[in-house]
Parts: C-alpha cells; structure tokens; sequence
C-alpha cells in the first residue's frame, strides 16, 4: 500500500481522533479483559439475577438472567465478537482484491473463472452455505471466520473488479505500461491505492455486519459455544427479557455501536488521508 | 422611453462574480449590440464561462455568486431594460430559453440520450412558444433545416447517440433558435469538434445571424475562430477586462501587450510557407506587465537521413471487433488503420495529422506496443518486434516514449511527481542508489522548466501546462530515441502550447530525439514537423516533407483540411466550397473491405494516394 501518500498532518482531523479513541479504546478493554476479570464472566450467581445496573457497586452495567456480570460479559464477549469482525472482514478484503484486480485487470479467461465463482457463491442462500459448511466441516471460531470470508470475499472482488476496468483505460495506467512497468506493480502500486477508498468503506460497514452474523450462527446453533460469551450471543440471549431487563441486550448493543461508529470514523480518515488531492474531504 | 439606434441589447455594468472570496470576474462592462456577434476571448481561467453563465442566470447553479454590477437586458426599443442578476429564478425561466438561449461545449453530453431529436426540439416550442403538436413539428422540420442537417423527417425519429458530433451540435444550435432569441450564447460551440467540422458550424452560426438578425455572444479559447466570426472583441485574462475592440483594430493593432502575446502565441497556417526545415521561433512572454521575447529564431537541422531509421511500419493495418452477435459472432470492425507504412529517422519530427476516426492515436498505441496490430510489421532499429524476445521488448519501451493527450489523467493522482517521473528509471534499472535517482529527477525538473523541489508534490498542484512539462521529464527520463507524442499540445491554452513547442524543439537538438506528432493541429503541425502524414480513415493520403504538403497540397482532403483551419487574420477570405459532408465512419461490415489505395511518389519524397479520383470525400 502506497504509505508514502500517508500525510501525517492529516492525523490532526476529527475524525481520526474520535475513532481511534473508541476503537483503540475497546481494543484496550478487550486485550486485558481476562487481567480484568480472571472469572471469564461466567460465574452463576442466581440469588443477584436480573439487578438492574448502577445499583449494585459490584454490577455497574447489571446481571443477566443467570446472574452474570453484563460488564465482564461485554468486555471478554468482545473477543470473539472483535475476532470474527476483523478477521473476517480483513480475509474477505484481501482475497477480494487479488481477485477483483486479477479480473478485472486481465480479463477474458481469468475474469470468466473469477466471476463464475462470484455468481456462484451469490446464488447460495448464505444460511445454506452455513449450514452444510459447518455440518461438513464443523463449527468454532476458525471455521466461522472463514465460512465469513467464503461468502464475503465476492462483494469485493466485483467492487474491485468495476473500479479497475474503469482505471484501466485511464492515461496514467496506459502511461505506466508503456513504460513497460511491470504489471504487479501497476496493479499494486497505480490501480490499488486509487480504487482503495470504496473498499475501506465496504470494510468497515462489514466488520459490523460480520458481527451480528456470528451472532445469528451462534443464535443457530453453528457458531461458537453459546457458553462463550459475544456481543451477538448476549444479543440474543437478551431478546427475550427486552421488557423487564433492558441492559441485558442494550449494553453489547451499545459495544457494538461505538465498535461501527469508531470505524466508521476511522475509515473515512483513512479514505481522506490515502487522497493526496483532499477532494472527498471539504 | 426609446433610445435612439444604436441601443445596446445587453450591457453588462461592472459585473463581479465571486466563489466565496475569490473574485472570478472583476468589474467587468461590455455593450451588445442588436445583430451583433461579439467574442469574448480568453485562456482557462479568464471567467469567460462564468460572465456567460452570469448573463443565462445560472451562476448560482455552479455555487458563484453575483458580488456586484449589473446585466442590463433589453426586450425592444421601447420596454425599460431589466436587470438580470435581479430576477428570481422563475422570471430568469422566462427570458432563459427564449429571449437569450445558449449552447454548449459538448454536444455528446448536452442531448438526453433516451428522448429523440423530435421530442427534444418540441419540447422546448411547446413551453416556451403558441404551438400545437403538429405546429410545433413542423417547426422543428423547419428549424433543423436552418441549420442544414438534409433528411429531416428522419431525424425527428433518431436519437442522439446515432448522429455525429457536428450533427449534435447543429441539433443542439437548432434548439436554441427555437424561440428566436435575441440573444445567443455560444460557450466554445465548436472547441470538440473536428476543423473541417467546425468550419461548418461556424459558417451556420453566421448565416443565421445574418437571417434572423440576433446578436450572439462567442465565448472562446482560439483567436482563428475570433478572426472568422466576430464584430467586435473583448479579451480577458484572469477575470479582467484587458481589452475591447473591434475585430480588425485589435488584430492589426492590439494595444495592451496581453493581446500582442496573446496573438503571437498563436500558430499561423503559412507562417512556414518557403521554408524547407521547421525553425523553433523565439518565445513571446506577457510577464504581467510587458511582452518579453527569449531565445532566438534556430532552424531545425536535426534529421540524420544516413542513419537507419529509428521505426520502420510496414503495411501496418489495425483493425477491431465490435457488434457482437447473439452468439458472439462478429458483425461489424472499425478499420482503424489500414495498409499505413511509413518510417522515421533519428532526430526526425513526423506529423501524422487526421480527423477524429482517421486512425492517427491507433498507430501511435500500436507502435508503443498498447495495442496489438492486426498484421503489418513495425520495424524497430532493424529488428521487427514480432520477433523481438522479451528483454527486447522492454528495450523499445525504454526507447520509445509517450505522451498523452491530457495531462490531467495521465499522470496518478496518488503518486508524487517525483515517484512518477523515477518510474521509468527504476523500471529499467537506469541508476542505481536512491541519491542518484533523486539527483536525476531534479535534473530532468530544471531540464523541462520546473524547480528541483516540485518533485515532492502531487500531480493536482499544478497547472496544465506544467503537468504537461512533467510528463515530458517522465518521457525523457529512460533516455529515449523517439517520442511519440499523441495530441500532446491540443489540451494547453495557446501561450502554454508556444513554450511546450519551443521546450520540444529544444530538446530535439540538444538530444537527438524523433517525434512522432500525433494532431489534428494542421498550424502547430506546419510549425513543428520535418515530415507530414495526412490520414483519412486509416490510410496515408498524402504523404512528404512538410514544405510540399503545406505548399502544393496534391490530395483533395489535404486541401480540405488546410482550407478549413480558422486563420487569425479578420481579412482572410476562407473557400466555402470544399466544406460540406461529414467525418465518414471507419466502421464496415464483416467482409466489406476497403479499397487500400496505393501511394504514388508525384515528387521525391512526395506521395499522394490514387482515391483522389475514385472517391469523393
């Protein structure tokens, strides 16, 4: 990736500094969670179920329906929630873009390889694809996170791909080849950083949706050992007490939140910042 | 209240237009007058385009705002005048179309493409003028017979993507005389269009001006078309008025020194009559206050005939597949070149010059290898390139060089200038160690006229023209043989496009280099070639030293492009008769071959192609 166009004045905008504060935050929070609360937060405790929060000094953000603390369930939930979220997405990101660039920079036989296998895989219901995958293969968070990348790595590829068919007639690449650049480099080097910007988009807002993914999969019985507490897991655990005990679900909604919105931010920088004309900033 | 005649139709009182604090137009007047056709003339960033959006009231549209002055409009002698910049937008709906209308640059982009011709011209009779349907058709029929388009009952019927350009633009004129306005904008009306095309519309524009008695107001970048069309002249330069006059006092004797650099900028057909070999003139500077001349007046003696040529094409012909069948046959080709040969020697400029359709880009790409040929040779220092291995391949890409036709896209947005122009060093491995590559990027900076530390800069941060210099450093950069450059001067204002020749040309003697100049140019190309090429739908027509092209022309379209090129010269009487038809189209049918039409050598060195006689152009 072009790091040369990095302008590090640039890290002087808003953007950057609230978005890095609250993904950097919860990533912190994450990290030491087990420091935090050695206990996993899985400890029953049947007589404090339900306690709303702020009322007891040792539950702040209240009890679950089996007496968990929902503060050190969020935190250590964040693990796998921040794990499948990322991993997932940065697989999807990577293999899309090698094979949007390759499809849509070559053409011909490889594009018609490619996107058959694109039109394929948007064929399949993705509950489908889940279902048989984790019934061949089997559940836990690896298969999950690559279950993720199999299904996602397509919106990529085809965004990639669009992008580089309009670049690839442009002057400045027809320019680089008849210099005689080598074509990886007027792949990686001209073609990337200049169809970047969409796909830092599509990544952030992917890395949300993977999260409430792993949720739904959980919540099927084919993700990971409900034991095990994630943001989605809590999600759904919580629907049913709504009514009587909204912090069960509102506060991993609320984790889930500010993880999207601090990426958001982040990504929006980081698209203004790889610009060297400033044009999508004001 | 009636005036007196004269009165001014339009008069524009101190007009200031600003976006935010930077003021685009300043205190600019003017007067014009009924019957009048007055050119505003000006390079990119005079706010000539802006003082015509201010007189149609779309200012706004574009985030400007009028700071101040006034737009006085007057509908007849004796109705008060009204103030344009003061109407709401829906009384500026009202004079907008139909007192004063306008067209525009780009006649591919100003049509709907999904409505056809008929609908569009109605369209504007029904809402602005007492019209019925079948009124308002006959209308129509009657309008685009105005402006000469032959066939006009099925032309209602078509849609826009199915004419050419010049076509377009007489629609598009067509539509703006639809309520006979007072008043006609034109904003560079013919700036996309071929020569022989724009002498076209332009004698249309001046034919209907004379009939229906409107004043027109042109906006343009090019003293030629001033020259042809205009009463009366207003030059601007960076918002400002600099000088206003009427066409042949300011041409015979422009007063302020803008206008004296301005003029002398510019490329004139038979400025170069008699004279054998290309001379690089010395440069006329406006430095802001005064014209300064630098340099002297050098000929150009740099071909070296007894070496080998740099380039041989033989037999060259191009050809693409379009019109895919259902199932996936091929129906039609685009003959883009056809049976082309020709060579180049070191230290040689060889004009190939064309209309749009004429193949002249195709055979620069197929040459720099960005295009596969469909059979022919290209020939390079002896060794032809179907048999060249790959290092060989990547030599003549060292060796031969591009340059494009905007320099605004052909530079990457996200990579420095300094990156850029190190690319081709790095890529064949010219220098090693990055104090070297550096020092050799600054050297080739101050070579093409920029400083050392523009380097680290971005593309968008510079002008036009010194975009253009950087792709020049980039071209020299690998130390090429030939370069070739593609349009390479027709995106510059004219004074940018005067140094781009002179830094050409020097660099031209100082390294031996061979241009292959790709233009539509016919001036620039007299100024700066050794040898010209004239190519009419992928063939050579004509073919000889610049000197017996230029000056005993032998093939009917040579003499059709150079009677068609605008002079700036207000007196000059231009030949109608060899200006009617369209551009034709290189596309064919599968298995409907063109004739190739052998070149006969009329004097040495001299060709001319046998289709003179067999067909009309």
């Amino acid at each position: 990736m072009s790091v040369n166009s990095l302008d590090l004045g640039r890290f002087k905008s808003i953007e950057f500094i609230m978005g890095a504060v609250l993904v950097g935050g919860i990533a912190f929070a994450v990290l030491f969670s087990h420091w935090l609360f050695p206990g996993g937060g899985s400890e029953v405790n049947l007589a404090m179920r339900l306690t709303p929060p702020m009322t007891e000094a040792s539950f702040p953000f209240g009890t679950d329906p089996l007496g968990r603390d929902v503060l050190a369930r969020v935190i250590i939930g964040g693990e796998i929630s921040l794990k499948v979220g990322f991993y997932s997405a940065l697989g999807a990101v990577v293999i899309g873009i090698i094979m949007g660039l390759l499809s849509g920079y070559y053409g011909g036989f490889v594009d018609m390889i490619v996107m058959r296998f694109a039109d394929v895989q948007l064929a399949l219901p993705f509950i489908l694809l889940a279902i048989t995958f984790i019934a061949v293969i089997g559940g836990g968070l690896n298969n999950m996170i690559i279950l993720l990348i199999i299904s996602q790595w397509v919106q990529y590829a085809r965004l990639v791909r669009g992008s580089v068919m309009s670049l690839k007639d442009r002057e400045f690449i027809l320019s680089a080849k008849a210099i005689g650049v080598r074509d990886w480099r007027i792949l990686f080097q001209h073609l990337l950083p200049n169809l970047l910007g969409p796909v830092v988009v599509l990544m952030t807002l992917n890395v949300a949706n993977n999260i409430l993914l792993e949720s739904s999969l959980t919540f099927l019985g084919l993700g990971i050992d409900p034991v095990i507490p994630s943001w989605g897991g809590m999600l759904a655990e919580g629907r049913n007490y709504l009514q009587t005990a909204w912090w069960v679900s509102v506060f991993p909604g609320l984790a889930i939140l500010l993880t999207v919105l601090g990426l958001n931010l982040l990504g929006d920088w980081l698209r203004d910042a790889l610009d060297p004309t400033g044009r999508t900033s004001r | 209240m009636s005036l007196q005649p004269p009165f001014p139709l339009l008069s524009v009182n101190s007009l200031d237009i600003a976006f935010g604090s930077n003021r685009v137009v300043k205190d600019l007047s003017f007067d014009l007058y009924p019957g009048q056709t007055l050119a505003i003339v000006g390079e990119s960033g005079s706010g000539k385009s802006m003082t015509s959006l201010a007189i149609m009231g779309l200012v706004h549209y574009l985030n400007a705002t009028i700071a101040g002055g006034n737009i006085l409009f007057r509908r007849s002698t004796d109705s008060a005048p009204v103030d344009l910049t003061q109407l709401t937008d829906r009384q500026m709906r009202k004079i907008r179309g139909k007192d004063i209308s306008m067209i525009f640059q780009e006649p591919m982009t100003s049509l709907n493409p999904v409505y056809t011709v008929g609908d569009q011209i109605t369209e504007v009779l029904l809402l602005h003028g007492d019209y019925t349907r079948a009124t308002a058709r006959d209308e129509a029929l009657r309008l685009l017979r105005l402006v000469r388009l032959a066939d006009v009952e099925s032309l209602l019927k078509r849609y826009p993507h199915q004419l050419s350009g010049g076509m377009r633009q007489r629609v598009m004129i067509a539509m703006a005389l639809a309520c006979k306005p007072k008043v006609l904008v034109a904003d560079e009306p013919t700036t996309a269009l071929d020569v022989t095309i724009q002498a076209q519309i332009l004698t249309i524009i001046r034919d209907l001006q004379k009939e229906l008695g409107m004043a027109v107001i042109f906006i343009t970048h090019d003293m030629g078309v001033v020259a042809e069309i205009a009463d009366h002249v207003v030059v601007m330069r960076e918002g400002e008025k600099v000088e206003e006059a009427a066409v042949e006092p300011l041409f015979e004797q422009p007063q302020k020194a803008y206008t004296r650099a301005l003029l002398a900028a510019v490329p004139t057909l038979g400025s170069m009559k008699g004279q054998n070999l290309p001379c690089s003139e010395p440069l006329v500077i406006f430095d802001g206050a005064d014209v300064v001349t630098r340099g002297e007046a050098t000929v150009q003696d740099t071909v070296r005939v007894q070496e080998q040529p740099i380039v041989r094409v033989d037999n060259l012909v191009t050809r693409f597949d379009i019109n895919k069948g259902f199932w996936g046959g091929v129906s039609h080709r685009v003959h883009a070149v056809e049976n082309v040969s020709f060579d180049i020697y070191p230290g040689e400029t060889l004009a190939l010059v064309g209309e749009s359709g004429s193949g002249k880009s195709t055979i620069g790409r197929t040459i720099q290898q960005l295009q596969e040929s469909t059979s022919g040779e290209i020939v390079f220092s002896g060794k032809p390139v179907s048999q060249m291995s790959r290092s060989e391949k990547m030599t003549l890409r060292q060796q031969v060089q591009y340059i494009f036709q905007d320099p605004f896209a052909s530079l990457d947005p996200r990579k420095t200038v300094g990156f850029s122009i190190a690319e081709p060093i790095h890529t064949h491995q010219l220098l090693n160690g990055r104090q070297n590559v550096s020092q050799r990027v600054n050297e080739l900076l101050e070579r093409v006229g920029l400083k050392p530390e523009h380097a680290k800069r971005y593309p968008h941060e510079f002008s036009g023209g010194q975009r253009q210099r950087i792709c020049i450093a980039r071209a020299l950069a690998s130390k090429p043989k030939l370069i070739i450059a593609d349009e390479a001067l027709s995106a510059l204002d004219v004074s940018i496009q005067a140094q781009i020749i002179h830094l050409m040309m020097q660099l031209q003697r100082e390294e031996g280099l061979a241009y292959l100049f790709i233009s539509h140019d016919m001036a620039v190309v007299e100024k700066m070639s050794h040898r010209v090429a004239v190519l009419h739908l992928g063939q050579i027509v004509e073919m000889g030293p610049r000197q017996l092209v230029f000056d005993t022309p032998q093939h009917a379209y040579t003499k059709k492009l150079l009677s068609a090129v605008p002079v700036a010269d207000p007196k000059h009487q231009r030949q109608h008769l060899l200006l009617d038809g369209d551009i034709p189209s290189p596309i064919r049918k599968v298995g409907d071959e063109p004739i190739v039409n052998p070149l006969n050598e009329v004097q040495p060195g001299h060709y001319v192609s046998h289709s003179e006689a067999s067909a009309p152009l």
